[in-house]
């Protein structure tokens, strides 16, 4: 007699006051929709004015009647608007993890110190090392950007690295949240010092690092970019279940058969490794980490993550897209920094959303 | 006899800080639940109710000795092994977030789903099932974040059974809720227990409520052995008054109940019976009178009269009579300004 508690057979009643599921997932094709109209609308509008017909060209490998244009669109605007996506779907799943986890309204992808140490690497790389600042100032094809992105990838492992060697030694969640506040503060007092005693060129290539930017990113550097969003998005999803649990606490989620330490180590990775990753290429692209999770919540109405995680990569990546192309501020030359716009348009947005479906207090609520 | 579900061997429980010598909370402790049975665990604060619930539930480890669910060590369980076996509920008010009445319960199925937690059509008639055995369906659909507290407990309750353990250990689950609340829990525990054979233990300061639900008491006095038996035993062996006993509060053994004040100004003899008789006695009591159960010397002599609907109180004392209208009055009259 090994389970001699047998369960009750539970009564067959009629399946009543199940919540409407299925109506929210409704909402994911819409939305699905409206991506791929940002999408479309990112290759087809920029400085250069392209007819709509050319742009099919070139994207079909047609006959384009200007061959620039068929360069523009298939190796500027193509990799642009796809890291654009993948930066929005990352950084959004990454922030809604790391919400759930940390039951903080206010966390974000960056909050364990992740950008602090990618901005410390490149600091490093810009402010001291022996590259020209002028050849690091975004833009195609130049040599430093790879030099960049490795070294702000390097900080951000570091950063992570650090995470990690304290979450396996299961400290609560508040002192992983402190400990990466400090390292952040750290690695900020490092880059003033950096910053104190570099030349002003210098300084502007830095600061052109930390105003984000999906341009400069490459074919050859989506060829990294695009495989480590898609592990950390598979991560995130194989986590849902994990992330539910989590919702009532750490304590209940170990209660009800949640592995807590292999649970936050994989919380970690996958964050680390799509924040780190977006970060390390395209800067420390603020806002979205945070904001998408709420819009996600209120649009869906729900805290499932299996939900939420496929609706924050839409939504991510809608997002992004659009404060992408309003950046580009269309029918001129003239291209504002994208953490200035995210934060200038995002923001109002996302205000009016949550003060008008008062979503995030319950979400939130204790 | 009833199965033993849960049992304790020499159990130590306490902390063990880093770089300082364990701190020792209570033991050892040996100690049985049985299956289909309500215990309810009592102690003054600092005893170590929680601990000792934390280290029963698997979460934190035993300074020595061991923990044993249906013959297996908690603290060797994996798990989600553990959580099939075992749920707990918090006195923490369970956090909303978006989720409905159902989701929340459904939750529970977590160790018996799939990598994404898809629930079958069995495990949703675990879910319905264990939401009506609490008296939530009229709630489950609703989002969680616009229930009461109550409500909110009832749903965690429900979350505990779906996990269908054998036993389920609730942390002062009663603490924030009111009264009436704090009855239909009880009631609903004990009834759970007896319903699906399954051992329930909670700890609790309510201890009127847990002499007249529990069928086991456990006993943790600060400092002291750990004592089970029933609640009847109990206070006859003089064992639950110990448990309590503090400056100023004595528990009566007559009446069950316990008394705040210390009785020291002086007896009073009071005739009469009914109600108004018995919540006279309170009153007096309540401010500082012992009551005389029979003649003997006293300060003052109480007649109850009931008539109509009320009733009338006629106090003698120092040869001196009065008649009141209420025990407000009454109790004003023995103040010591009103003596003479």
């Amino acid at each position: 007699m090994t389970q001699p508690v047998t369960a009750p057979s539970p009564p067959p009643t009629a399946a009543r006051s199940n919540p409407p599921i299925n109506r929210r997932w409704g909402l994911l094709m819409p939305l699905v929709v409206a991506l791929a109209l940002a999408f479309i609308a990112s290759l087809a509008i920029g400085s250069v004015n392209i007819p709509p017909d050319q742009v099919a060209a070139a994207l079909l490998g047609r006959e384009v009647e200007r061959p620039v244009w068929a360069q523009i669109v298939l190796n500027l605007r193509l990799p642009k608007a796809t890291t654009a996506a993948l930066a929005g779907a990352a950084l959004s799943v990454s922030g809604l993890m790391l919400q759930t986890f940390f039951r903080n309204p206010l966390a974000d992808p960056f909050i364990l110190g992740i950008s602090s140490g990618a901005s410390l690497g490149v600091a490093l790389v810009v402010l001291t090392a022996g590259v020209a600042g002028n050849t690091l100032v975004a833009g195609i094809g130049l040599t430093g950007d790879f030099a960049l992105a490795a070294a702000a990838a390097a900080g951000s492992a570091i950063a992570l690295l650090l995470i990690l060697a304290i979450a396996r030694r299961m400290y609560s969640n508040t002192v992983l949240l402190i400990v990466g506040l400090m390292f952040g503060y750290f690695a900020t007092a490092i880059v003033t010092i950096l910053l104190y005693f570099a030349v002003p060129e210098r300084i502007q290539a830095y600061l052109n690092w930390t105003f984000g930017s999906f341009g400069s990113v490459t074919w050859g550097q989506l060829r990294v970019i695009a495989p480590a969003v898609a592990i950390g998005l598979l991560l995130a999803l194989l986590l849902a279940k994990s992330l539910n649990a989590l919702l009532l606490g750490e304590v209940y989620a170990r209660s009800m058969g949640v592995n807590l330490r292999r649970a936050r180590t994989g919380i970690m990775i996958s964050t680390a490794v799509l924040a780190g990753t977006i970060t390390a290429f395209c800067g420390p692209i603020a806002f979205l980490g945070v904001a998408v999770p709420h819009l996600c919540r209120s649009l869906f109405r729900t805290s499932d993550h299996r939900l939420l995680i496929p609706g924050a990569v839409v939504v991510g990546a809608i997002l992004s897209l659009l404060t992408a192309l309003i950046a580009e501020v269309p029918g001129s030359s003239a291209v504002l920094p994208l953490n200035a716009v995210t934060a200038l348009i995002g923001a109002p947005v996302v205000v009016w959303i949550i003060l008008s479906r008062s979503q995030v207090q319950k979400s939130f609520d204790t | 006899m009833n199965q033993k579900i849960l049992t304790t061997h020499q159990l130590t429980i306490g902390y063990m800080p880093p770089r300082r010598p364990p701190a020792i909370i209570a033991g050892p402790i040996t100690v049985a639940l049985h299956a289909g049975e309500l215990a309810c665990l009592l102690g003054p604060n600092g005893a170590g109710k929680s601990t000792l619930i934390r280290t029963l539930a698997g979460m934190q480890k035993p300074l020595d000795g061991r923990v044993l669910l249906l013959g297996e060590d908690v603290h060797h369980l994996a798990a989600d092994d553990l959580a099939r076996r075992l749920s707990v509920v918090l006195t923490e008010r369970p956090p909303a977030g978006l989720l409905t009445g159902y989701e929340l319960v459904a939750l529970g199925r977590h160790p018996y789903t799939g990598w994404l937690g898809r629930l079958t059509p069995a495990d949703e008639a675990v879910v319905r099932w264990a939401v009506e055995a609490v008296g939530a369906a009229d709630v489950a659909a609703r989002p969680v974040s616009e229930l009461s507290d109550g409500q909110r407990q009832k749903l965690m309750i429900a979350r505990a059974l779906t996990q269908e353990p054998a036993a389920i250990l609730l942390d002062e689950p009663t603490a924030f809720l009111d009264l009436p609340h704090r009855v239909e829990i009880m009631r609903l525990l004990r009834r759970l227990a007896r319903e699906t054979g399954r051992a329930i233990l909670l700890s609790t300061h309510d201890l009127d409520l847990a002499l007249r639900t529990a069928d086991r008491l456990w006993l943790m006095p600060a400092g002291g052995p750990l004592q089970s038996g029933a609640p009847e035993d109990l206070i006859l062996n003089g064992a639950f008054e110990a448990s309590f006993r503090t400056e100023g509060v004595t528990f009566d053994v007559q009446t069950g109940a316990f008394r705040v004040q210390d009785g020291a100004r002086g007896r009073i003899y009071v005739n009469g019976d009914g109600a108004a008789t018995i919540w006279t006695r309170r009153a007096l009591e309540r401010a500082g009178f012992t009551i005389s159960a029979n003649g003997g010397p006293v300060l003052a002599r109480v007649e109850v009269r009931p008539n109509g609907s009320g009733a009338s109180w006629r106090l003698h004392r120092n040869d001196r009579s009065s008649e009141h209208f209420s025990i407000a009055d009454l109790v004003a009259a023995l103040e010591p300004g009103e003596a003479q």
